[in-house]
């Protein structure tokens, strides 16, 4: 925090601050300085708070009437939506709003990936980040077994079943996971304490985030070291606030389209189906949001390399920072990279796609090209990019080209809209 | 070469949402009805919810329950819409077992407003060894349970045929074009003038499915008018807000010199 000068007005403040210094903080956030040319993929951010808060307060509010028991966790969903007041509202806000919060988070990533936010000095809020990602995966996955429908029964049985490939130890790994010899009610209420919990441990990894973040400040589409504060910043508090909100506003309309013209849409049929150990569905498939892992785990033909080419996928992510070698950020400067990212984009989609299709034939093939690609994108492209790619010229601060005068006119087109970029 | 990408990915985000299987070859479509409930408004149409009642009560409560929904259901708003007497009086047909009384026994009474739906066995066992061993799923989400909904439900009814020619049925086991696998162990529920509609609505096949399928909509979705409502509100209260927003923000950025 750099402005360590701050005075409180009030002698009261005063007193106050100098022992918890919570209105130093308070005007660090407020004053924080940000770069002025940030366009509307960074407002989601602030976006992706709304929905953690969201899902915490609905959550808390659900968990007053549901009731972890196998045997009458079903019925617990159906009184929610038919007898507690607006409980219709507060579950469908729940659930449509963990597809929200997936939606955001991969606009958030793919952002970063395209801006370069992850380089130096940047690793460790991208790192975190990361693992708030695969927490919210976790968290996610469990929360949609609580229904206790056919798919949380099933989904639960094939991804817990991916740690029997552990060698040796697998199978007494996964009963120890599920607390019995198949998913039954121990593993529904072991599931329920732990998708209370986790939310938390996110919350406190995103207060880290942010706080990471703070140090260097925020990156930005010319990618560029910036002074803060200059003129190339604005304070947080109106600009970003107001920019923030409106972009939350718009997200919030597409949210309740969801939430009240179709609020089933997102979720698979099966899962008001009662869930039956007796009864395989035809397709298991997890939530949208998962499915380009799905795909990678399916498309190896051994289970055991499929569930390390799964978390391997992950992974790559993490070390992301070191496996980009290009020193320079942002994807403007860098016309092969630009196009390499557009593949990669479209590659996760397929994943994505071949994720919800049967596992055969011609599906089964496009997805292990897509998967051998998306490890070639990170493994062996972007290494090699950053010796080999000539990247265009970078200006010397966010202002020059703002005003037009800048000696590099391209880059000045881009930046004046930032919609050309997608 | 950006646009190209442009077009790809907009193409499969469209892809992933409708859920649609893109190269599976189209196997038969479903029969798609006009429903009152579908749209932006959309509300369910009244005396079809109680026509719907009719019908679920006289056909296929026999051997499917609606175990989630109460005898007050019925009379609330939203909903069928049935008075409150005429929902008692619907309730007192049916005898539920309650207790244990003063002397520790366990009685039997009519049914009040507060109970649930009697079901029509009195456990699953019960249930499939009276229907061939297929189990009569429970109706009260059912809409919702199956892909493509009411208008899957609505086929389904519709969908009985002679079997072709080279398939041969065993006994108990039904030909219907719109069922998963074409095998159904429920035999054609709906023929004409099955039921008598008191409100002089010819109980054509066609009606009574379309009735009931209604009936079943409100079932799993009792709070749909009321989402409809308030989705319309909300959206309008955010959309003002987000003008209001958009020009403060203009006024804000306004006083630097960039764009936002």
């Amino acid at each position: 925090m750099s402005d360590h000068e701050y005075q409180p007005s009030s002698k009261l403040g005063k007193w106050f601050n100098d022992r918890l210094p919570l209105l130093t903080l308070s005007n660090h956030l407020q004053e924080y300085p940000t770069p002025k040319n940030l366009n509307y993929w960074w407002t989601f951010g602030g976006i992706l708070t709304f929905c953690l808060i969201t899902q915490i307060v609905t959550g808390v509010i659900l968990a007053m009437h549901y009731i972890a028991h196998a045997d009458l966790a079903f019925q617990s969903v159906e009184h929610i939506m038919r007898d507690v007041n607006y409980g219709w509202l507060i579950r469908y806000v729940h659930a449509n709003g963990a597809s929200m919060f997936f939606l955001a988070v991969y606009i958030h990533i793919f952002r970063a990936l395209y801006y370069g936010s992850y380089k130096s000095p940047r690793e460790v809020i991208w790192i975190i980040g990361m693992i708030i990602y695969f927490l919210m995966m976790a968290t996610a996955f469990m929360g949609y077994v609580l229904p206790w429908g056919q798919m949380s029964f099933w989904g639960a049985t094939v991804i817990t079943n991916l740690f029997s490939a552990i060698p040796f130890i697998g199978e007494s790994v996964t009963n120890w996971l599920w607390g019995g010899y198949a998913v039954d009610n121990p593993t529904l209420t072991r599931f329920f304490s732990l998708h209370y919990l986790l939310p938390f441990l996110i919350l406190g990894l995103v207060i880290l985030h942010i706080w990471a973040l703070h140090i260097p400040g925020n990156n930005n589409p010319i990618g560029i070291e910036i002074k803060k504060p200059s003129k190339d910043t604005v304070p947080f508090h109106p600009y970003i606030v107001i920019k923030d909100l409106f972009a939350l506003l718009i997200f919030l309309i597409i949210f309740a389209f969801f939430v009240f013209f179709s609020p089933n849409i997102l979720g698979h049929a099966d899962n008001y189906i009662e869930a039956n150990p007796l009864v395989t569905p035809a397709h298991i498939v997890p939530e949208w949001y998962l499915l380009p892992f799905y795909a990678i785990l399916r498309s190896v033909p051994d289970k055991l390399l499929g569930v390390i080419a799964m978390f391997a996928a992950i992974f790559v992510l993490v070390i992301l920072p070191w496996l980009d070698t290009s020193k320079v950020r942002s994807a403007i400067f860098r016309p092969i990279y630009k196009q390499f990212y557009w593949f990669l984009v479209a590659d996760v989609l397929i994943l994505g796609y071949m994720g919800a299709m049967p596992a055969e034939g011609t599906y089964l093939l496009i997805a292990r090209v897509a998967t051998v690609y998306y490890f070639v994108h990170f493994l062996i492209i972007l290494p090699f990019l950053g010796f080999k790619e000539k990247t265009i010229e970078l200006p010397l601060n966010i202002t020059e080209p703002v005003l037009g005068g800048s000696a590099n006119p391209e880059m000045t087109k881009n930046n004046s809209n930032p919609k050309s970029n997608l | 070469m950006k646009k190209f990408f442009k077009i790809i990915f907009f193409v499969f985000l469209l892809l992933n949402f409708s859920n649609q299987n893109l190269f599976a070859e189209s196997s038969n479509e479903l029969l798609k009805v006009n429903w009152s409930f579908k749209s932006f408004f959309g509300k369910f149409d009244r005396s079809s919810l109680q026509r719907g009642y009719q019908v679920y009560n006289e056909v296929c409560a026999s051997c499917h329950s609606l175990k989630h929904l109460s005898y007050r259901n019925l009379a609330e708003k939203g909903g069928p819409e049935f008075s409150e007497a005429e929902a008692k009086a619907i309730a007192s047909n049916f005898e539920v077992t309650d207790g244990p009384d003063s002397t520790g026994e366990m009685f039997t009474r009519p049914a009040k407003l507060s109970d649930k739906f009697v079901m029509p066995y009195a456990n699953e066992e019960e249930a499939k060894s009276a229907n061939g061993g297929a189990y009569p799923p429970d109706m009260s989400v059912l809409v919702k349970a199956r892909k493509g909904g009411a208008d899957y439900i609505y086929s389904l009814l519709l969908g009985y045929e002679d079997p072709p020619t080279d398939l041969k049925l065993d006994d108990g086991v039904y030909y219907n074009k719109y069922m998963y696998g074409n095998k159904i162990k429920m035999s054609a529920p709906l023929s004409d003038d099955i039921v008598e509609y008191s409100d002089g609505t010819k109980a054509t096949t066609e009606q009574m499915a379309k009735d009931v399928v209604t009936f079943l909509m409100w079932t799993a979705e009792p709070h749909l008018e009321q989402r409809h409502k308030t989705g319309f509100r909300v959206i309008i209260y955010l959309l003002i807000l987000t003008i209001l927003v958009y020009f403060s923000m203009k006024r804000i950025w306004s006083r630097i010199e960039s764009k936002v």
